[in-house]
């Protein structure tokens, strides 16, 4: 019998004095007890609740019902039925929005760590030689283009590699995994974890090709003319800036460049990398995402005296997710709320001195029902930086829009989607960051996992 | 063949070396006034160099890379035959071709390289060509024979005056203005003071003018932002805006200062790899 009243297993995690000052992953993977204690706790809810709320539909009570009979192989075959990266799902995806937000214990007994179970069951399967490679239907004969291997991509890939599409994956960074290699850190998300996810989607017999930007080294007009469709998910962009002076001193960096050189160029191992990155003694983070939270914490693990990020709000309307929050509180990254920048100041050589600031007290909700900071006259302050990282928001990519004229895009300079995830040249779908311009790992997924089914019903209708 | 094969490597002076390289959908796509990123090995930066010449028959595209740090350095000494790890483009915005009338291509040091398939197809595009060629000493200024044969004049200038005019760009094109030229436009890549001093000259010489622009580059590809400039007051992305931009309002002295972000820690690890390359090898 289920035991629903038994403590929620957490797992055990890197001391934070430890990891604060190192790039492994924070969390450690559940042990064979505690995997089994933590299942045990599931009701297998009929028409659960988790898995209609989980947006890629992994089958949850059914996979922690075989990992409680310790049939690990075949649990994770459940889970990858729907959903072909867990390893990574079981990581990043935000599961108290989703499942864990859900699950029927959650008020009384907590919801069930649904997370851990399936990042155990697939990092156990994986290293115990259990993962089953997908059986792929009959080739179709039919070519499909994914542009981008971020997770929109991959899902997609995947997905249509298991219908019998014969897929190629086009990268134009020299690393595959998109955002999950240059914007995620590998305390998040170990390297390892990516390129065994990557081994996965190969086997199913995936091509990967790096270095091919779609619209620039091959026009998607030229893809199409080769190819039956493609579906393009080459993610985020230009990032936004604040717009205020002194953005372009030496030492403001955006989230982006700054995680891309840390996560994507390794620069935390320089000189043994090749390429830098300066840190400085105070790093003031502006913005409350997820990003921000990543942006961070990988500059605390570089080690500057004080890492600080400033929100122009309060702790309740900050949209990072609460852990990350707290991991990024326990390492020692201090949080300023209410905060909005005016200013970044320079020394005579153009360097960040500091950010002059504003406070602000919470007004009226917006359109989203977040509450709206308002500046409180006369508190201007300066807060100390000689690093600056901003992360407030993305943008989505613009390369494949600028160079291909036949898809038409909205005012945004965003490619325009029909209620089908269509874009306006036939066969070509687009999903993830290049059209939500910077949302989760998940619903990127989940847009790459609808546009391979929608593929795949237009070639079957045989166009 | 495959694709990053160094098909040509060919030495144009102490520092600086040409590539050619085996790359068939960049060869087919480039156009005038674009780059390419390039990385040597695991572990190494993203490099972007300016795309020289390319032949979509074979398949190849050209480079000229001067060793300045450690990662050109170590592109210098691959070998005839090696490969490129990763070789990546065509990036950029190519650069308005088009009639302009009489148009100087000024390059300074390495620049001539990289202004050279601009000069190319300015005068395709029935321009007037004059080269500007400038560099510290003789033995620096490379593809004064290839500018001679494409333009319609072309002037020298080395600093220490052992080849063409003793001075500097600024000074031939004041000779050139002098002499009675009238030229519509310019185009100019080379050193940054180089290319604010020249773009300045012409300003005041009534010349409309574009300077290329070198600032740190990242991806490369329209994501991390790091190679923002400062034009009309805007900020601008040179990896897909750029690299080239009027040169009248751009904000050189603020590319100054972001591109010496990382002097002092390029320098540590050129040190290390000269030491470490000494070891393996044996050579020096």
């Amino acid at each position: 019998m289920p035991n629903p009243s038994l403590p929620r297993q957490n797992g055990k995690q890197q001391d934070p004095s430890v990891r604060k000052k190192n790039f492994e992953e924070v969390a450690q993977i559940f042990t064979r007890e505690e995997a089994l204690a933590e299942a045990d706790r599931c009701l297998h809810c009929n028409n659960a609740r988790c898995q209609a709320n989980c947006p890629v539909g992994v089958q949850i009570p059914a996979f922690i019902a075989l990992v409680k009979e310790n049939k690990v192989g075949e649990a994770l075959s459940k889970i990858m039925e729907t959903s072909l990266l867990p390893a990574i799902c079981g990581r990043v995806c935000p599961q108290e929005k989703h499942c864990e937000g859900n699950c029927v214990l959650k008020e009384k007994f907590g919801a069930v760590n649904i997370g851990m179970l399936e990042r155990y069951t697939a990092d156990t399967a994986r290293k115990e030689g259990l993962l089953t490679t997908p059986v792929c239907a009959k080739p179709t004969g039919k070519k499909v283009a994914c542009i981008g291997s971020g997770p929109s991509s991959l899902a997609a890939a995947a997905e249509l590699a298991r219908a019998g599409h014969q897929v190629t994956v086009f990268e134009a960074l020299h690393a595959f995994g998109g955002v999950l290699r240059y914007g995620i850190p590998s305390f998040r998300l170990p390297r390892e974890v990516i390129d065994a996810e990557i081994e996965t989607v190969k086997a199913m017999g995936v091509t990967f090709k790096t270095d091919v930007l779609i619209g620039a080294t091959e026009k998607v007009a030229d893809l199409l003319n080769q190819l039956a469709a493609g579906y393009s998910a080459s993610g985020a962009g230009l990032p936004p800036l604040l717009g205020i002076p002194g953005e372009s001193a030496v030492g403001v960096y955006s989230a982006n460049e700054f995680l891309t050189r840390v996560n994507l160029m390794q620069a935390y191992k320089f000189p043994q990398t090749d390429t830098p990155i300066q840190i400085g003694h105070r790093v003031v983070v502006l913005g409350g995402g997820n990003s921000a939270m990543d942006a961070a914490r990988c500059a605390m693990r570089l080690g500057p005296e004080a890492v600080t990020v400033a929100y122009r709000r309060s702790a309740a309307e900050m949209p990072a997710r609460a852990a990350e929050v707290l991991h990024a509180k326990e390492e020692g990254v201090v949080f300023d709320y209410l905060v909005t920048p005016k200013e970044i100041l320079q020394d005579e050589n153009g360097r960040v001195s500091g950010i002059k600031c504003t406070r602000n007290e919470l007004g009226a909700p917006d359109a989203k029902g977040r509450r709206r900071p308002v500046e409180i006259a006369g508190s201007e302050f300066v807060l100390p930086a000689d690093t600056v990282i901003v992360a407030i928001g993305q943008r989505p990519n613009p390369i494949i829009a600028k160079t291909t004229p036949e898809l038409k895009t909205t005012e945004r300079g965003v490619l325009a989607l029909d209620d089908q995830g269509r874009t306006t040249l036939p066969g070509v779908y687009a999903g993830g960051d290049i059209i939500r311009g910077g949302a989760t790992v998940l619903l990127a997924m989940k847009d790459g996992l609808e546009a391979a089914h929608r593929i795949n019903a237009y070639l079957q209708e045989g166009k | 063949m495959e694709e990053n094969t160094i098909l040509v490597k060919e030495s144009l002076n102490s520092a600086v070396v040409k590539f050619v390289i085996y790359k068939p959908l960049i060869a087919k796509s480039a156009r005038a006034g674009q780059f390419v990123i390039l990385r040597g090995r695991e572990g190494g930066e993203r490099v972007p160099v300016t795309l020289v010449d390319w032949d979509a028959n074979n398949g190849t595209i050209t480079v000229i890379i001067q060793a300045i740090g450690k990662s050109t350095c170590l592109f210098n000494s691959l070998k005839q035959g090696e490969k490129f790890l990763n070789v990546a483009g065509p990036l950029g915005t190519p650069v308005e071709i088009k009639n302009y009338g009489t148009v100087a291509v000024v390059g300074g040091g390495v620049g001539i390289a990289e202004v050279y398939p601009i000069a190319r197809a300015l005068k395709e595009a029935g321009n007037r060509v004059i080269a500007v060629l400038g560099a510290r000493t003789k033995e620096l200024l490379i593809l004064e024979r290839e500018m001679t044969a494409l333009c319609d004049k072309t002037v020298c200038a080395t600093d220490d005056g052992s080849h063409g005019l003793k001075g500097m760009v600024t000074d031939a094109l004041q000779a050139l203005h002098d002499g009675g030229e009238k030229i519509d436009a310019g185009f100019v890549i080379g050193p940054i003071p180089m290319m604010k001093f020249t773009s300045r000259l012409m300003e005041k010489l009534g010349t409309v003018s574009y300077a290329s622009l070198n600032p740190i580059m990242l991806d490369g590809t329209g994501m991390c932002g790091c190679c923002r400039v400062t034009v009309e007051g805007k900020v601008r992305f040179a990896c897909v805006e750029g690299p080239m931009f009027p040169a009248r309002t751009i904000d050189f002295d603020e590319l100054i200062r972001r591109t010496g972000e990382y002097k002092p820690l390029e320098k540590q690890s050129l040190q290390a790899f000269e030491k470490d390359h000494v070891c393996k090898c044996g050579l020096h």
